[in-house]
């Protein structure tokens, strides 16, 4: 699998969603994407890609594009 | 309640985007109420913002009794709430796009919300009636808890004693305005003329973290799941130099985690308070002193001022030794009028004598301090929300015509068991979007059948067990 699948698998599974709904995905523009789903989402990242992201970086992932770019910071090549 | 005036023009709120509103505009608003709405019940949509804060607090010193309703609430189970309650009219958010049906023109707008009327009469209210609140915000349940005029007071100054709030404080919101525990951060703080500083955002944003440093932030308040996030955030690295006390409700924490904040805070100069409370109680009944925080790691304290706890056992008797396990009685001033279940039950004067039982079981240690070990009634906190377990069963029952369904859970994670494979996964999405609840807390589980005894009552002992819980 690619990185880029696995980072698409953990939004779809964590969030109960299909991949043609992620282009675009914003926090909370979605019901299940709410801080709640926010928690389970980072931790599903970090657990997929073996990395600990930091305070800003979490407060920062706001949307499934701006995630690609923080985790560039963590040497993740999508 | 408050007494606006005697805070002329300092702050009451500022939003995160820099709008404000004076003690003096919530005067102005109060005398506007008076004047156009009247001794009548309205529906406050909430959100965290200034418009439904201010409208709440003019309706309450106006003698209007506001039904406190989150704005988010699903369309169908606010229907069926205006249905039971027949408010005169609605307190709505502007950009709120709602299909109810509206009589006449609008009547007021001010602060991004509008005052609508959707009907014609004045339901009989008790004059002691204040405020009306949810018990199970999210399932739409039409059960409503009724609070007086002096449970309000009573209760916001033993808070603002307990906490030692004065104006010098800005908290943030954390919480919803509809929930009691956020309501009694705003309550004390307009009580003595402090600026609540009120936001939508949520922990998980920027906004939320710049707003906070910007206003530099003295309080805030958390249910056990906001700790959880506050953990995951790095939170105890965070630099934020204005924060000066942190309470916690809205459930039992996890005794590693209040000793972790516990420890962080003493070491830092803040205070740690965990507290307990229910809607039944206006809000508040116990707190734990912040230096009792390490050495009492796991209780919910002590007796707020004005209130006293005792334990009854099984027999109704009462408990007077230490480390035996009974039912938390509470008394005080502060102890609601009792419940709503129609539109009645609002002439019903006070039902419950000052003296609550609370449904929790709880034991107290030798040194007088309480510990919440368990619950009587059949419902679950979830993320700080109570959801009442039977509400899911007839929603669930209710879509599904004749389907044998139950649920049950720990806080946090509700189960639900299905007689029917095939519509598990709907079912749960069903419900997750119904009682606006993540997916990702919500697991469903296949049973043959729900396991009954013989006079037919659901053996939740056994479910439980099939899931470990």
């Amino acid at each position: 699998m690619t990185n880029l699948e696995k980072y698409n698998k953990t939004f779809t599974e964590t969030l109960g969603i299909s991949e043609e709904e992620l282009q675009g995905l914003e926090y909370q523009g979605i019901s299940q994407w709410d801080s709640v789903g926010h928690m389970g989402l980072v931790s599903a990242i970090e657990d997929e890609f073996d990395i600990m992201m930091d305070t800003d970086d979490i407060i920062d992932f706001s949307s499934y594009e701006k995630g690609k770019e923080i985790l560039k910071k963590y040497d993740v090549e999508l | 309640m408050w007494n606006f005036k005697d805070f002329g023009n300092s702050i009451a709120a500022e939003d995160d985007n820099g709008n404000i509103i004076s003690y003096t505009q919530l005067s102005n608003l109060q005398d506007k109420f008076k004047k156009i709405i009247g001794r009548t019940l309205v529906f406050n949509l909430c959100s965290n913002s200034i418009g439904s804060l201010a409208g709440y607090a003019a309706m309450i010193n106006a003698g209007v009794v506001p039904v406190m309703i989150d704005a988010d609430l699903d369309d169908e189970l606010l229907e069926n709430l205006i249905t039971t309650y027949a408010p005169e009219f609605l307190w709505i958010p502007n950009n709120k796009n709602t299909a109810l049906k509206k009589i006449g023109e609008l009547d007021y707008s001010e602060y991004g919300y509008s005052l609508v009327r959707i009907n014609n009469e004045k339901p009989k209210l008790h004059n002691d009636l204040a405020l009306l609140l949810t018990t199970s915000g999210s399932t739409g349940s039409s059960k409503l808890v009724r609070q007086s005029y002096k449970n309000i007071k009573a209760n916001t100054e033993s808070i603002v004693e307990y906490l030692k709030i004065d104006n010098n404080e800005r908290p943030i919101t954390t919480l919803p305005m509809n929930y009691t525990y956020g309501l009694s951060i705003i309550n004390t703080h307009l009580y003595v003329g402090a600026k609540i500083l009120i936001t939508d955002k949520t922990l998980m944003q920027k906004e939320f973290w710049q707003f906070f440093r910007d206003k530099e932030a003295t309080s805030f308040g958390g249910v056990p799941y906001t700790y959880e996030i506050l953990k995951k955030l790095r939170f105890f690295r965070m630099d934020l130099p204005s924060l000066k006390q942190m309470t916690q409700a809205g459930g039992k924490l996890l005794p590693e985690l209040h000793r972790e904040f516990a420890e962080d805070c003493a070491k830092k100069g803040r205070e740690f308070i965990v507290m307990y409370g229910q809607t039944e109680a206006t809000a508040r009944m116990a707190y734990l002193p912040a230096e009792m925080a390490i050495e009492k790691c796991g209780s919910m304290g002590i007796a707020i001022p004005g209130g006293k706890f005792s334990l009854v056992g099984a027999d109704c008797e009462i408990i007077n030794e230490p480390d035996i396990v009974g039912e938390l009685i509470y008394e005080g001033e502060n102890v609601t009028m009792g419940y709503a279940n129609s539109v009645d039950d609002l002439s019903k004067g006070d039902e419950r004598n000052g003296r609550l039982i609370t449904g929790d079981m709880a034991k107290m240690d030798k040194d007088g301090f309480y510990y919440i070990v368990g619950r009587k009634k059949r419902f679950l906190k979830m993320f700080g929300k109570r959801i009442n377990l039977d509400e899911i069963d007839r929603i669930v029952k209710a879509k599904y015509d004749g389907l044998e369904f139950s649920c049950d859970g720990v806080d946090d994670s509700l189960y639900l068991f299905f007689t029917d494979e095939k519509i598990m996964e709907e079912g749960k999405r069903f419900i997750a979007e119904k009682i606006n609840l993540n997916l990702s807390a919500i697991h469903t589980v296949y049973v043959p059948s729900i396991p009954k005894n013989s006079s037919g009552k659901v053996m939740y002992n056994e479910l439980k067990k099939l899931v470990n819980i």
